[in-house]
């Protein structure tokens, strides 16, 4: 019996790490309440995305196609998920905390009179109740939550729960029929993507992480922050200062409102280490702090640190790791 | 154009590493650590009043009413909010621990119910719980469009509605809500040209941040009105729908070794961290 479903995430017509991710948490979930899980996908055409989303384990996939699904609208998404949760009597209902998850779901937990747990790190079960841990206080404290209600709503932190592996057997395709839109839609436009441009990565998926500080002064030096994580075949990051300078893209930031990061390596450069930024890093295995105040708080959570001039040492390193390779 | 900023108190969020588990585990006491408005929502009054004030003159094309839930001692940093241009503070008074977003957002509902605003500008998160929930939830609640984590907030002179551009992944978002709607802020909302009623010249810029309290501006606040409820008096359900089993202390990270070259990094990062 299915009785726990995952809400996919779906980016530029490509299935998300994210979303094996939270597969993984829902096969976890499944094992201790007895019980397996769905996929469910919105969007205009699924057709190129079915592959992937039926090598998940699931039991079945659920797709919802409808002009305009791309959108990701909560207004329009909540009574089409609904819908399927009411109808499937599912108890748990799981999505990435990506941006559309943060989004949806608090709206959907209203629509289904359910708790909802945020950013959900790990869980377990005791006496009949998962447990969800969960960050709080920009990751200074964590709480261990159980909701109460019917069914339960999460989002999960993708970097702490490793990419479910994809299998041979394949999960049986459902497409459901799709309700209009609710009244509300005559309230709300979509006007336009903005999409930001990167080669690198995404930050969450990257196992190696550059991020650049308001010591970059601007946006032309953060050319060498992009140079040294090419190198690596990594991701750029940035601090909330040198995204409101405009030296890059909003989409860059790391930190409590901004991208959690967990990469092998994260190399701060010209960044104080402020805890907002901080909440967003700290689970990186190995943290590098390049920044010319020895007196920086970035260096108290850094492995490696170098108190030197960025423009000075970031092109040595790059140098350095040349030779590496 | 009535417009509603719920406001959370929350710790100095610049000294939340100092926020402390009681000995069993089941409460958090910021002891030492002062109150301050939840900087999302004190973003979200400067945005409001950067859509209503004309701060150059004493124009103004609406009321902003500051509402936040929480113990009497909110009363200071509604007052701050006041003092910053916001017209009218309504404290509901609540303890923290009997909250959630849904109860927040059950409140908050009744408050629109009673005011009728046009919109309800809130922050995407509390910093102290950063569940980044209840703007949903109350739209949802509510029947209302939803715009979230808003870096940008466009207006016609009319106010009728807005555009609001999203940060969101990959990059952002625009979306046009007729009001009455929700729109929560992300930090972006502060910065010059982020808020655009298309009455203030162009050139006038807005400073890159929230405006500070004018001390004119802090006596006037002590004679805005402020109205008081409790949970009891709006009505409001109070069930939780998430419960707090405990606490615990994440693992700290220590600081580790500074080097003195950036040979000697690559070489550690190489050898002994073996992340080349
Ligand atoms: C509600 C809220 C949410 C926030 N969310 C986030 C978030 O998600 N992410 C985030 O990053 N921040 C966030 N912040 C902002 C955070 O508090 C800091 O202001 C910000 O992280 C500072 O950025 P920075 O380190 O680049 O700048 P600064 O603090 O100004 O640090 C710059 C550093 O560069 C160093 N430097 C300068 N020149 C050089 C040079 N030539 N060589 C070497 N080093 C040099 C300096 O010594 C300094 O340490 C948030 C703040 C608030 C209030
Ligand atoms: N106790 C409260 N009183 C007033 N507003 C609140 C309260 N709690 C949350 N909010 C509002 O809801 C937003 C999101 O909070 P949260 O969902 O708790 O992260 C905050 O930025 C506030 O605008």
């Amino acid at each position: 019996m299915d009785n726990i479903l995952v809400i996919a995430q779906i980016f530029d017509g490509q299935v998300k790490k994210s979303t094996n991710s939270a597969v993984t948490f829902a096969s976890r979930v499944g094992s201790f309440i007895g019980g397996s899980y769905s996929i469910m996908a919105l969007g205009d055409d699924l057709s190129g995305q079915t592959p992937h989303l039926s090598r998940l384990g699931a039991q079945r996939v659920i797709l919802a196609e409808a002009p305009g699904l791309d959108q990701a609208l909560a207004e329009r998404w909540v009574p089409i998920i609904e819908q399927v949760v009411r109808k499937g009597s599912y108890k748990v209902v799981v999505s990435p905390s990506s941006s559309t998850g943060k989004d949806v779901l608090p709206r959907l937990a209203q629509h289904l009179e359910a708790g909802m747990a945020s950013d959900v790190m790990d869980v377990s079960y005791e006496g009949d109740k998962l447990n969800y841990v969960r960050p709080m206080y920009a990751g200074n404290l964590n709480s261990t939550v159980q909701i109460p209600t019917e069914v339960e709503v999460v989002t999960v932190r993708q970097t702490e729960f490793d990419p479910f592996e994809a299998v041979a057997q394949e999960s049986p395709v459902e497409m459901i029929e799709v309700p209009p839109p609710p009244e509300v839609l005559e309230r709300i436009e979509f006007n336009d993507f903005e999409k930001s441009i990167s080669e690198r990565p995404d930050l969450p998926d990257a196992q190696v992480v550059v991020s650049g500080g308001r010591g970059l002064k601007s946006g032309e030096n953060f050319k060498i922050i992009e140079e040294l994580a090419e190198l690596f075949g990594g991701a750029v990051g940035a601090t909330r200062a040198a995204v409101d300078a405009g030296f890059i893209h909003n989409d860059f930031q790391v930190g409590q409102t901004g991208k959690i990061v967990a990469p092998e390596l994260y190399i701060a450069v010209g960044l104080s280490g402020a805890l907002q930024h901080v909440a967003g890093m700290k689970s990186s295995k190995v943290i590098v702090a390049i920044n010319k105040d020895e007196e920086a708080p970035i260096f108290q959570v850094a492995d490696y640190g170098i108190v030197a001039d960025l423009f000075k040492a970031v092109p040595e390193l790059i140098e350095e790791v040349k030779k590496l390779m | 154009m009535k417009i509603i900023v719920p406001m959370k108190r929350v710790p100095d969020p610049d000294n939340v590493d100092k926020v402390k588990i009681s000995s069993d585990g089941k409460r958090v006491s910021s002891e030492g650590l002062d109150w301050k408005p939840n900087p999302f929502d004190e973003y979200a009054v400067e945005a409001a009043l950067r859509l209503v004030k004309d701060s150059g003159t004493d124009k103004t094309t609406g009321e902003v009413i500051v509402a936040s839930i929480g113990p009497e001692e909110a009363t200071h940093q509604v007052r701050w909010c006041l003092a910053m241009g916001a017209d009218r503070g309504i404290l509901v008074l609540g303890d923290d621990h009997e909250l959630d977003a849904s109860v927040v957002a059950r409140a908050l509902k009744k408050l629109v119910e009673k005011e009728s605003p046009d919109l309800v500008l809130m922050g995407k998160q509390a910093v102290d719980g950063d569940s980044n929930q209840t703007a949903q939830i109350l739209a949802g609640m509510l029947g209302w469009p939803q715009a979230t984590f808003a870096g940008r907030i466009e207006t016609p002179a009319d106010l009728s509605r807005a555009t609001v551009t999203r940060e969101v992944d990959g990059g952002c978002a625009t979306v046009t809500v007729k009001f009455p709607a929700v729109i929560s802020v992300d930090v972006r909302i502060v910065t010059p040209q982020a808020v655009n009623n298309n009455m203030i010249p162009p050139d006038k810029l807005n400073r890159d941040g929230p405006r500070y309290a004018s001390l004119t501006g802090i006596m006037k606040a002590k004679k805005k009105p402020m109205d008081r409820y409790t949970l009891e008096d709006l009505g409001v359900d109070t069930t939780q729908r998430v419960k707090t089993i405990s606490f615990s202390q994440p693992p700290a990270r220590s600081g580790g070794v500074i080097l003195d070259t950036v040979g000697e990094l690559v070489q550690r990062l190489k050898e002994e961290a073996r992340v080349l």
